[in-house]
């Protein structure tokens, strides 16, 4: 079976097409249980987001910042494996039919092996793949696998790649470009970086068709509304987050995250 | 002219332009760091080829560090080795009390060659910060040192050192709160401040350049051994013999010596409570092959990935990682790594404090304690050196609560019976 990557293209495409950027959310798998999680992904799906990401928590998040670090600490406390992640994208995609991508670290879909777990991602329903430590220069394999199993490679770009490097990621890449707003870890920030729109506009300077969507930072409407003037797609991981960890039980979680999906919906169709 | 005390390896053959050590190594970050790294990777190189920079740096570990580092015979010490002849390499003596300082030199002159005005490091001893903390107070840099919280209890002498330098100490409460920890949060600062710092790595492992580059700084120990060994002992060792947490001090003592192919390279790895009860930080031994902290190599973790917690009684080899050109010297078969147990490197620390006067640091212990072992193999013939990578003042709290050397502890009858067993051992 082959998986999404068409429909995380033609989500994005459709988008853009009724002239918004699109929003694109993520949450941690088995946080704050695996089940737990899968009702928070088809909250945010229900509140108005067009895309999720789903994290495969890891012992050493180095590019999160502490309320994700807090909820991969929580999933991997209570067990979550690798079955779970796929459990979750699924459950998630069979509800809703909307794309669902996988973000982690590279060790553990190197040591699970690539070929086992692009061809379970797929089987699941999976889009694709965010890789933050798995740099262009070394992802060959996992391309190769994640190509034939019909799965979206997502780079990152950063403020700090230079022109050539913006070409090769974007020649490489496929589903669309995540380029970060800002230098730093993930988190919410009070302001999206001015380099964030800079950024885009040297991603899109390479002349690629891809989508570039804007995260790192990104929390409320009015930033949504401000990266969607400029963006693609709008990416809000932390924020999610924070309200499930703040609420005082699983139901106001829930409620919290689809609410906020539902705000952020109206900010990427550009009302501040 | 040549330098008298840099060393980057001649032959440049390991690493690949990749970074490779066989099939160890490379580059995984993220891309907000590629441009720093291939910044630090572009101005090594550079300074590899300048004279200024090692005339410098020479200056520097002369009337510094006080290099050259003596080359001591341990007669006393190796009635108990079976015999062996064993010489200590004394890292211990540079100033700071570790072989750190070769490194942190280094790229301390880097840095200033960047134009960067902040340094951070990781510390798990406190060696690496104190060592650093000490070159930003000398170069007039700003200084953070990420410490796991655990660590800074066990070594609170040395963050006390490191803040008289003039460092900020973070203590890192996530994870396990040891050293793994502690470069977790030091990446997360670079990724955020990369444009005015530099992130002073303190160990051979990390993305390159970073392992051949401390290799390279660190290269000093086992040229100046092999020279001290020639004039000494009229011939090369049988074995040198180093602790392996992340593996600098024994990179350094080894490379030298790889050529010469009777020379046995023997890393000891912290066995913890023992490899059987899962509490150690043995990576070369009970690890698999995976990615921690930007490259490939050896790693503690379980079968989906995920890195496994360490433990050891000594905060420097508290590591579940270990640099890549020792996962290519154990696969190639060039190095052998063996496993000792707290138990065993503390009762060496002892012996060479009461045989020698010479207090070793926890982690170069366990060197000690391998090298007791090894020359009970090779028997009365046999030549060793080891690298006495730190001293060991900052582990007296440690090891007063082990022995039980506090007058409040009130046990101290057991000394007569620990002595006891020191002489038995001879026998």
């Amino acid at each position: 079976m082959s998986g999404n990557v068409q429909l995380l293209t033609d989500t994005l495409a459709a988008a853009r097409a009724e002239g918004r950027s699109a929003l694109i959310a993520y949450l941690p798998a088995g946080f704050p249980t695996v089940d737990g999680g899968i009702e928070a992904v088809e909250a945010v799906f229900d509140g108005g987001a067009d895309i999720v990401e789903v994290g495969l928590p890891h012992s050493d998040p180095v590019l999160d910042g502490p309320v994700i670090q807090t909820a991969d600490d929580i999933a991997l406390r209570g067990g979550v494996k690798i079955a779970d992640v796929m459990r979750t994208v699924r459950e998630a995609h069979g509800a809703t039919g909307k794309p669902v991508l996988v973000m982690t670290y590279w060790n553990p879909i190197d040591r699970y092996g690539v070929e086992r777990f692009t061809a379970e991602l797929a089987e699941a329903g999976g889009a694709g793949c965010i890789l933050p430590d798995l740099p262009v220069q070394e992802s060959a394999l996992w391309r190769e696998h994640a190509e034939k199993h019909g799965l979206a490679t997502v780079f990152v770009v950063a403020p700090s790649s230079k022109d050539e490097r913006l070409a090769q990621i974007t020649a490489a890449g496929s589903g669309f470009v995540y380029a970060a707003s800002l230098m730093g870890v993930t988190g919410t920030r009070e302001s999206v970086g001015e380099q964030a729109q800079d950024l885009v506009r040297r991603t899109r300077g390479t002349g690629t068709e891809l989508p570039v969507c804007v995260g790192l930072g990104v929390s409320s409407r009015a930033q949504a509304a401000e990266v969607a003037g400029f963006a693609d797609g709008v990416i809000v991981g932390s924020a999610f987050v924070k309200r499930m960890l703040d609420a005082p039980d699983h139901a106001s979680g829930l409620a919290a995250v689809r609410e906020l999906a539902g705000e952020l919906a109206k900010g990427v169709r550009g009302q501040a | 002219m040549p330098s008298d005390f840099f060393f980057p390896d001649p032959t440049g053959q390991v690493p690949s332009a990749e970074g490779y050590f066989g099939a160890f190594g490379g580059k995984f970050i993220p891309e907000a760091l590629v441009a720093a790294v291939d910044e630090v990777a572009v101005e090594y190189d550079k300074a590899k080829h300048d004279p200024e920079f090692a005339r410098e740096l020479d200056d520097l570990l002369v009337n510094y560090t006080g290099r050259p580092s003596a080359l001591t015979e341990v007669p006393r010490f190796a009635e108990h080795a079976g015999g062996a002849r064993v010489f200590l390499k004394r890292e211990d003596l540079n100033h700071t009390g570790s072989h750190k300082i070769n490194n942190v030199l280094g790229q301390a002159l880097l840095t200033k060659r960047m134009g960067k005005t902040r340094v951070i490091a990781e510390t798990g001893a406190g060696q690496h910060g104190v060592a650093t903390a000490t070159a930003c107070a000398l170069f007039g840099l700003d200084c953070t040192i990420y410490m796991g919280e655990i660590d800074t209890e066990r070594q609170a002498l040395n963050v006390a050192r490191m803040r008289m330098l003039g460092a900020e100490v973070v203590a890192v409460k996530s994870g396990s709160r040891t050293l793994k920890d502690a470069i977790n949060e030091a990446f997360r600062d670079w990724v955020a401040n990369v444009d005015r710092t530099h992130y002073l790595f303190g160990t051979v492992a990390g993305p390159h350049p970073f392992p051949a580059m401390v290799r390279d700084f660190h290269r000093v120990i086992g040229v100046e051994a092999r020279r001290q060994l020639l004039e000494r002992a009229g011939r090369l060792p049988d074995a040198a013999v180093a602790c392996v947490g992340g593996g600098s001090n024994a990179i350094g003592l080894f490379h030298a010596f790889i050529p010469d192919e009777g020379v046995r390279l023997i890393g000891c790895e912290p066995a913890g409570h023992g490899i059987e009860t899962g509490e150690h930080a043995a990576t070369l031994t009970a690890g698999e092959p995976g990615i921690l902290h930007g490259s490939r190599s050896y790693v503690l973790q379980d079968e989906e990935g995920q890195i496994t917690e360490p433990y050891s009684i000594s905060a420097g080899l508290d590591y579940p990682g270990i640099g890549p050109e020792h996962s290519y010297l154990k696969d190639s078969g060039r190095g052998e790594y063996r496993a000792i147990t707290d138990d065993a490197a503390m009762q060496a620390l002892r012996l060479l404090s009461r045989t020698e006067g010479i207090i070793p640091a926890i982690e170069s212990a366990h060197a000690l304690a391998g090298a007791l072992e090894v020359g009970r193999e090779l028997g009365g013939d046999g030549l060793i050196v080891v690298n006495l990578s730190g001293r060991g003042d900052k582990d007296m709290d440690t090891a007063a609560r082990y022995f039980g050397l506090y007058d409040t502890d009130a046990e101290v009858a057991a000394d007569a019976a620990d002595t006891a067993e020191i002489e038995g051992d001879a026998k």
